[in-house]
């Protein structure tokens, strides 16, 4: 209990934050915990405090935030944007910060697999062939296709799929 | 706009494993006169990227938004990620010259352009705005006055309150509206507007999971005999993941789960078999009998 933990501030993190789109009110956050306590998340989950998050953002514990697996547990339910008395846009601001925590690598396989199978398909899931037999069975009419190559084309030179592609 | 023309935007989930929804929604609009025109071509709505990459989720959208403004339709979806999105992009890039300029530069190199000539809806906000209840009303020709059932209205259809618009987040009366034209009753129980917790699933099952037997213990406190849902995720939540969750917490439910327009459907009179009931994982067959479909 001697030695001192550090931790690594990033003064310039809040206002980096701030710059983003949906992140514009974040320091206007005045810690009542609203968010938490109506987040159904937070509800059940140990780790998960919006709150404690906004709060690590404006003190620039960058790495921290960015690093921590509880970011990836928001639900985008939007209640905590809507009861929020200081109109931060809570869910938001976690999305800015999936997103810069993406930049770096950071973000769940799924994620991953998910932009692929758009990329490839359009559509967000590999859709087995059966379902498709499946489909006219039912007197569905066929499912519309993605067009792959317009698809990753118009998303060209955007950082997290040009990372997924390079992946492949 | 009311009209009774929509491109018709499926989303992901539907088609990959939600397909009662969608035989069950084609059924009831085409009794109450909607027509449905296909998307001539079909990508994600962008919603599962938001998280990622915020762009990446824009310019997905706007390519939706951007190919229903060539075919002149506004765009109804079945599941509220969709229509959120869509709604959301729609009304930024109608307002914010900056991202609308930025998105058309990623859209004019596939000869697309977006240019804030459309509009999107949900299934339930064509019904209750463009339908209209007393059509639906009109068509209903097997009250389902034996019915007692909850529902649960999907988080995307509501909130961002300041940028869906639709119905009040905190006391939503839309779906309940459109459960008692079919002449069952809609009961209230706690928590009715808290999430299922469908998005966490792949991040952590087991608090995701919570919160639908949590939503689900409230649900069987009030004894309904089913719950109603319109939306893909929810829907999988309760039905599709209703053993599991009576495995995992050692709880028993039973609670067979409906998609609207399935309910709606018997109340029109069609049979069950033409409304995918086959589809669903909770057992429905005490629900049948009371109803008079055995």
């Amino acid at each position: 209990m001697n030695e001192r933990e550090t931790v690594k501030s990033d003064p310039q993190f809040k206002y980096e934050v701030s710059k983003m789109h949906g992140g514009e009110n974040l320091l206007r956050c005045f810690q009542c915990g609203t968010c938490t306590s109506d987040c159904p998340i937070a509800k059940f989950s140990e780790t998960y405090r919006p709150r404690q998050i906004i709060r690590m953002v404006q003190f620039g514990m960058k790495d921290d935030v960015l690093k921590s697996d509880t970011l990836w547990l928001c639900a985008s339910c939007f209640t905590c944007t809507d009861r929020c008395p200081q109109d931060v846009e809570v869910a938001s601001v976690i999305r800015v910060l999936r997103n810069l925590a993406a930049q770096q690598g950071l973000a769940p396989q799924m994620f991953k697999d998910q932009c692929a199978s758009i990329m490839e398909s359009g559509y967000a899931y590999r859709i087995p062939e059966s379902r498709l037999k499946k489909r006219e069975s039912t007197g569905l009419p066929p499912l519309p296709k993605g067009n792959a190559e317009s698809i990753c084309k118009s998303l060209k030179g955007v950082d997290f799929v040009d990372h997924v592609q390079g992946g492949k | 706009m009311t009209t009774n023309k929509y491109l018709i935007f499926l989303g992901c989930a539907i088609p990959y494993r939600v397909a009662a929804f969608e035989i069950s929604a084609r059924k009831i609009l085409a009794k109450l006169g909607v027509d449905l025109v296909e998307m001539p071509e079909f990508n994600c709505c962008g919603l599962p990227l938001d998280p990622v990459s915020h762009e990446a989720m824009l310019i997905l959208a706007a390519r939706n938004l951007a190919l229903a403004e060539q075919k002149g339709l506004p765009i109804i979806t079945l599941c509220p990620g969709c229509a959120g999105t869509l709604k959301k992009v729609n009304r930024l890039l109608k307002e914010d010259k900056a991202s609308r300029e930025e998105v058309n530069k990623h859209l004019r190199e596939v000869g697309l352009e977006f240019k804030g000539t459309t509009d999107a809806k949900h299934l339930m906000q064509v019904l209750i705005e463009d339908v209209g209840l007393e059509k639906i009303k009109d068509t209903v020709v097997k009250p389902l006055t034996m019915l007692k059932v909850a529902e649960h209205n999907g988080c995307h259809i509501l909130r961002p309150k300041e940028y869906i618009g639709f119905d009040d987040p905190e006391d939503p009366k839309t779906l309940k509206t459109l459960i008692e034209a079919t002449g069952a009753k809609c009961l209230d129980y706690l928590d009715e507007t808290e999430c299922c917790g469908a998005p966490s699933v792949g991040i952590s099952d087991k608090v995701a999971l919570q919160l639908a037997r949590d939503k689900l213990n409230n649900i069987k406190m009030v004894s309904a005999q089913a719950l109603i849902t319109i939306c893909p995720f929810c829907h999988i939540m309760y039905d599709t993941n209703e053993l599991r969750i009576e495995k995992m917490f050692n709880e028993t439910y039973g609670i067979p789960v409906l998609h609207y327009p399935q309910l709606l459907g018997l109340a029109m009179g069609i049979k069950p078999e033409e409304l995918g009931f086959s589809e669903l994982k909770v057992n429905v067959s005490d629900l049948m009998k009371q109803i008079g479909e055995v």
